[in-house]
């Protein structure tokens, strides 16, 4: 495998300018929703309001004032699929769909999914929808073709103040350190980062610098697996007793997964965006 | 910036990282100020009330650069004994008188008690009387060389321009800066206190700005109080220092400088103008040349333009052509030309990537273009200009019938940039070279191809006319097509002009032989150099050598001028007045900070950037008396082009709205002039006179809440490029009206309800967008609410909204005629 890859999202920069969005839309070819003619959302600045099947980044903002604006702030937050290492949609496939390509990061390959919705349920970010042109479940990936051709995803690429940083992640997290080292310095006692040792869901390999608590930007504290959240009503119900079962197989399925992925890769397949 | 210059905010993200400070002062709290240091809310239109504070903080804390402002400004020159300031006239300046017909204005100012006291007697007049005598060009100039200026090194005379301008602060207390601006006193002393820290010898600091501080009736005076601000801070000419100019799309400072303007020609000289003494090519040069600058050389500018204009017809028996030149007579700026149209006195109109049926005081401008025979539109799309017929509100209410509109529009399709190859220039002057990445679809086609082939066929029209009216442009030069054989054979469309012709001619050639100039210090004044545009000789010195395409930065970012990136007007210089970066005897001010120095062993200037200053002139030469050009100027005078060599504190000639700036309130503004109680605005501003231009009253109880306006990242201008563009559309689907909390509660309007906005001129509808980043301010004693818009609407296109220029208002900056769209008076209620 080559070296795990990823983003460093350093939301302290992050001036909400969109390129992110639309770069990802141009590169990939995603469509506007409603063709582009649709209403305004009256939060902030943010008319896309989530990720999606076809919004695979999406900017947040954050409007955090007091009444009389003694703290005054507008947090802005680029967010994409964090490409965990411990993948919750990998693990619930059961097609077989969604594989850990070289470069450490998680992508759904179009032409295996049935669009069976598991892995929606089961992303703890909220990350994946169906794209409603394909029917199929449809995320970030890694700009998996660009990666493979040697080439920076279309978002970091696009990103003007370098918010989105591209890169290894044992460097991405070097630089993400030093980073907040600095904030620390500057009196930016609030910086932390998220994501970015393998307390979170053995690590994601899209990590961010905040400027509050993951809460503030709607991101979960303490991210679970489905497994994790399954096992105790599990054992209350039969419901819960098949999910139990699938689980097993889907253990056993991921093994063999990764290693036709590993084959696949090996013909130079695997790249399903263009 | 953040908000609109996300791409250039990457350095000010960069400077952050490596520890900057930065203070963001806007009435809305901003993208730009989601990541400043320091968020400062102020009143729109207060500008100059705040710098002003900062101006006469900096002067009684004696903050300001001491050395710098002694050698460098013309704080020690002394002003004529009959200039009277604004603190002498309650609100003027000395030489007020009543305007004369056709101005649009009630008074205008005559400038001759502004000027400098000379050290001995001199009669303008009579000088260019003997001037026109003169046999050359050179004589003439130095006919018109004044006496030199009286001076006080200490600054103690009364008369120095430095005693002046601290009376003329002396009001702007931090006191009467919250009064007006609605700035807590505490955070105005806050930012006094940070600017002050961040200048001198050691640190340098600098002001960006972009329409916040230029769409106001005293625009041009917003900059000027920054610019006295930075020179007495001494943050001129000096890395990291000066005042940058944030345009208002790309290549805006390319439009300047090979000029789509009214008023100037190429290269920042004057437009010939019958109002003007410019009856002659030498009348023009006396009226024009600045002899005691690099000015004195704009003879040779001047002639090698008309060669570029007229080729072989123009020769010094004709005077090279200038009678053949095209002169103004009045106000052709953007509003006074729709005030013409409004009023039927305009036939055709060509509009090329202008939507100004979204501009300023659009319905009448939609009213005003039902008055055409004719009008071009050449855009991406069917623009708002060219549905104005059938799809205006005008037209919806029935107060216009398409049936008797008699305007023929022609809609050309547009080629788009990346289709298109060219140069930009941005507003660091630099100028970028970019290839074409696809032809256009269809008939699309580049503003290149269509004024070419437009001209070419103007031409052949005009062939066999015999009317003298017509030789002008029957000798225009227009050789741009490609050689024969080498026209490119990996595109589709034909008849393109070749962009390396029209470069020929921008940088200049030797007439006789065709030979590129390689810098402006090779052009002549007797017609043996062609030279479209003198700033930017020098970009293309040699066949095959397009200094515009080079692409090398500097390794790891040292020095950091990146000199082998594009090029740079004039000569490649990165920073003006560069010789203000070391001291008076050549050094560096500081280490930290140094750029170019005097380097006495090789005698001459050195260092990271191309020098603002004669190579070799010691910082110890003396001035000759009587000289002309830079001889003029001794070793230490920083300002080549200005006519002492200095920085202007104190502005004698150039603006037409006085010396010094002066806070006046918004031609719409809900509170009196807090400081100059007898002048409410500036008493020269320009108001369009139409009954449809109606203002509000001062505090008008009808129209008690400012509106500013502005854009948003996700939209380009008047959408043409933004909102036909599903990607973009849906990103700012639809227009809004950001409101405070306050004002919500107390209008009874709830987040993303329908309101009505209303101003004295029109009514539009939005959606609330209640927002804690706008907020009241106290004002003079009272609440005062401001209320935010972008304008980027219209009624065509996949993202459709009101137009909220309709609320706008014809009234103008006199020196550069642009709107004051940043502050009106509105009210706002839920419509239903």
């Amino acid at each position: 495998m080559a070296e795990p890859m990823g983003f460093f999202t350093d939301t302290s920069v992050c001036i909400g300018c969109k390129a992110c969005e639309v770069a990802c839309k141009a590169w990939n070819q995603l469509p506007a929703r409603n063709g582009g003619k649709v209403q305004l959302s009256g939060i902030s600045y943010d008319n896309t309001v989530e990720l999606n099947g076809i919004q695979w980044r999406h900017v947040k903002f954050i409007e955090d004032f007091t009444p009389d604006r003694s703290t005054e702030r507008w947090l802005m937050m680029s967010d994409v699929c964090k490409h965990c290492v411990q993948a919750a949609c990998l693990e619930v496939c059961p097609t077989g769909a969604i594989i850990r390509t070289e470069f450490d990061t998680v992508v759904i390959q179009q032409n295996v999914c049935n669009g069976c919705r598991s892995c929606i349920a089961a992303c703890p970010f909220g990350v994946i929808e169906i794209n409603p042109e394909t029917n199929t479940a449809m995320k970030c990936t890694l700009c998996y073709d660009r990666l493979q051709a040697g080439m920076v995803p279309a978002c970091a690429q696009a990103c003007p103040t370098q918010s989105i940083q591209f890169g290894p992640i044992s460097e991405l997290r070097q630089r993400a350190q030093q980073r907040l080292e600095q904030l620390h310095a500057a009196g930016v006692m609030q910086a932390r980062l998220y994501g970015h040792d393998e307390s979170i869901l053995g690590g994601l390999n899209a990590f961010y610098l905040l400027l509050d608590e993951p809460g503030k930007y709607g991101l979960p504290a303490n991210p679970q697996l489905p497994s994790r959240n399954l096992a105790p009503s599990a054992a209350l119900s039969a419901a819960g007793a098949v999910a139990l079962g699938l689980l097993g197989l889907v253990g056993l399925r991921k093994q063999r997964m990764d290693r036709l992925a590993a084959e696949e890769r090996g013909q130079g397949e695997g790249s399903h965006a263009g | 910036m953040a908000e609109n210059h996300p791409v250039a905010y990457r350095y000010v993200a960069e400077a952050k990282r490596r520890g900057s400070k930065l203070i963001s002062i806007d009435p809305r709290y901003t993208r730009s100020s989601a990541m400043a240091d320091l968020y400062v809310p102020l009143r729109s239109g207060t500008d100059i009330a705040f710098l002003g504070g900062l101006i006469r903080y900096m002067i009684e804390n004696e903050k300001y650069f001491k050395d710098y402002v002694v050698n460098y400004t013309n704080a020690a020159t002394i002003i004529r004994d009959d200039f009277q300031d604004t603190e002498d006239l309650e609100g003027v300046f000395s030489g007020l008188k009543e305007a004369p017909q056709g101005t649009f204005q009630k008074y205008v100012y005559d400038n001759a008690t502004w000027q400098y006291k000379r050290t001995a007697a001199w009669d303008a007049a009579k000088a260019r009387e003997e001037a026109m005598k003169a046999a050359t060009f050179a004589e003439m100039i130095q006919k018109m060389v004044p006496p030199p200026a009286e001076k006080d090194p200490t600054l103690q005379h009364p008369r120095t321009v430095f005693q002046i301008v601290r009376r003329h602060f002396s009001r702007y207390t931090p006191e009467m800066v919250e009064q007006i601006c609605g700035t807590p006193k505490e955070l105005f002393l806050r930012v006094a206190e940070m600017l002050a820290e961040n200048s001198g010898p050691e640190k340098t600091m600098t002001f960006v700005y972009a329409m916040g501080w230029t769409q106001h009736t005293y625009g041009v005076q917003n900059i000027g109080a920054a610019a006295l601000l930075q020179l007495l801070l001494g943050n001129m000419g000096r890395p990291g220092g000066g005042i940058l100019a944030l345009r208002g799309h790309a290549t805006i400072q390319g439009s300047t400088d090979i000029p789509t303007l009214h008023h100037s020609i190429q290269g920042y000289m004057a437009h010939p103008d019958a109002r003007r003494k410019h009856d002659t090519l030498r009348d023009y040069i006396l009226t024009e040349t600045r002899p005691t600058s690099y000015w004195a050389n704009l003879p040779k500018f001047m002639v090698s333009y008309l060669k570029s204009m007229y080729g072989d017809a123009a020769k010094p028996e004709n005077d090279f052509g200038y009678d053949w030149h095209p002169k103004i007579a009045g106000d052709y700026s953007f509003m006074a030309s729709f005030h013409a149209m409004a009023l039927g006195e305009i036939k055709g109109a060509f509009f090329f990537g202008q939507n100004p049926a979204t501009s300023i005081h659009a319905s009448l401008i939609r009213r005003a273009l039902a008055n055409l025979d004719w009008m071009v539109v050449k855009d991406n799309f069917e623009i708002e200009t060219a549905a104005f017929w059938y799809k205006s509100p005008e037209v919806q209410s029935g107060e216009l019938k398409p049936e008797q509109i008699k305007t023929e529009v022609f809609l050309f399709p547009s080629a788009q940039v990346a289709e298109i190859e060219g140069t930009f220039t941005n507003t660091a002057r630099l100028i970028q070279f970019h290839e074409k990445a696809a032809d256009p679809p269809g008939d699309c086609r580049s503003d290149a191809w269509f004024t070419h082939q437009l001209a070419l066929r103007l031409k052949k029209l005009y062939a066999d006319s015999t009317l003298p009216r017509d030789e002008g442009f029957k000798n225009l030069t227009w050789d741009y097509d490609y050689a024969p054989g080498t026209y490119p054979t990996n595109t589709r469309i034909q008849g393109e002009p070749d962009v390396m012709k029209i470069w020929r001619e921008v940088n200049g050639f030797k007439t006789e032989t065709g030979e590129l100039l390689k810098g402006f210090g090779e052009l002549k004044d007797d017609g043996s150099t062609t030279c479209a545009s003198w700033i930017y000789c020098g970009a293309y010195p040699e066949e095959g050598r397009f200094l515009p395409a080079n692409h090398t930065p500097d390794p790891d970012d040292k020095p950091g001028t990146h000199l082998g990136w594009g090029f740079a007007w004039p000569a490649n210089r990165r920073i003006l007045y560069n010789r203000a970066s070391a001291d008076p005897n050549g050094n560096p001010w500081s280490e930290r900070k140094k750029l170019i120095w005097w380097d006495a062993g090789q005698k001459k200037w050195v260092g990271y950037d191309v020098p603002d200053f004669p190579a070799t002139k010691a910082p110890d030469t003396p001035a000759k008396p009587g000289a002309t050009g830079l001889d003029a100027h001794d070793g230490k005078s920083p300002f080549i082009m200005i006519a002492d060599g200095k920085g202007w504190l104190f502005v004698p000639v150039g603006l037409q709205d006085g010396p010094l700036p002066t806070h006046y309130e918004p031609m719409e503004s809900p509170v009196p002039n807090l400081l100059y109680p007898k002048w409410q605005n500036n008493p020269i501003a320009k108001v369009y006179e139409h009954e449809r231009n109606q203002l509000a009253t001062i505090g008008d109880p009808q129209f008690p809440i400012v509106l500013t306006t502005y854009r948003l990242t996700e939209h380009h201008l008047a959408g043409g490029m933004s909102r036909w563009l599903p990607w973009l559309a849906e990103l700012q689907p639809e227009l809004f009206v950001e409101i405070s909390p306050e004002l919500a509660a107390e209008k009874g309007i709830k987040n993303l309800d329908m309101v009505r906005i209303t101003s004295k001129r029109g009514t539009i509808v939005a959606k609330a967008l209640v927002t804690p980043r706008l907020r009241p301010l106290t004002v003079a004693g009272k609440t005062v609410h401001q209320i935010g818009m972008p304008w980027h609407w219209g009624f065509m296109g996949i993202s459709v909204g009101d137009v909220v220029n309709d609320l706008g208002a014809w009234v103008a900056d006199p020196n550069v005629q642009i709107h004051e769209m940043k502050a009106l008076l509105v009210n706002v209620e839920k419509a239903q």
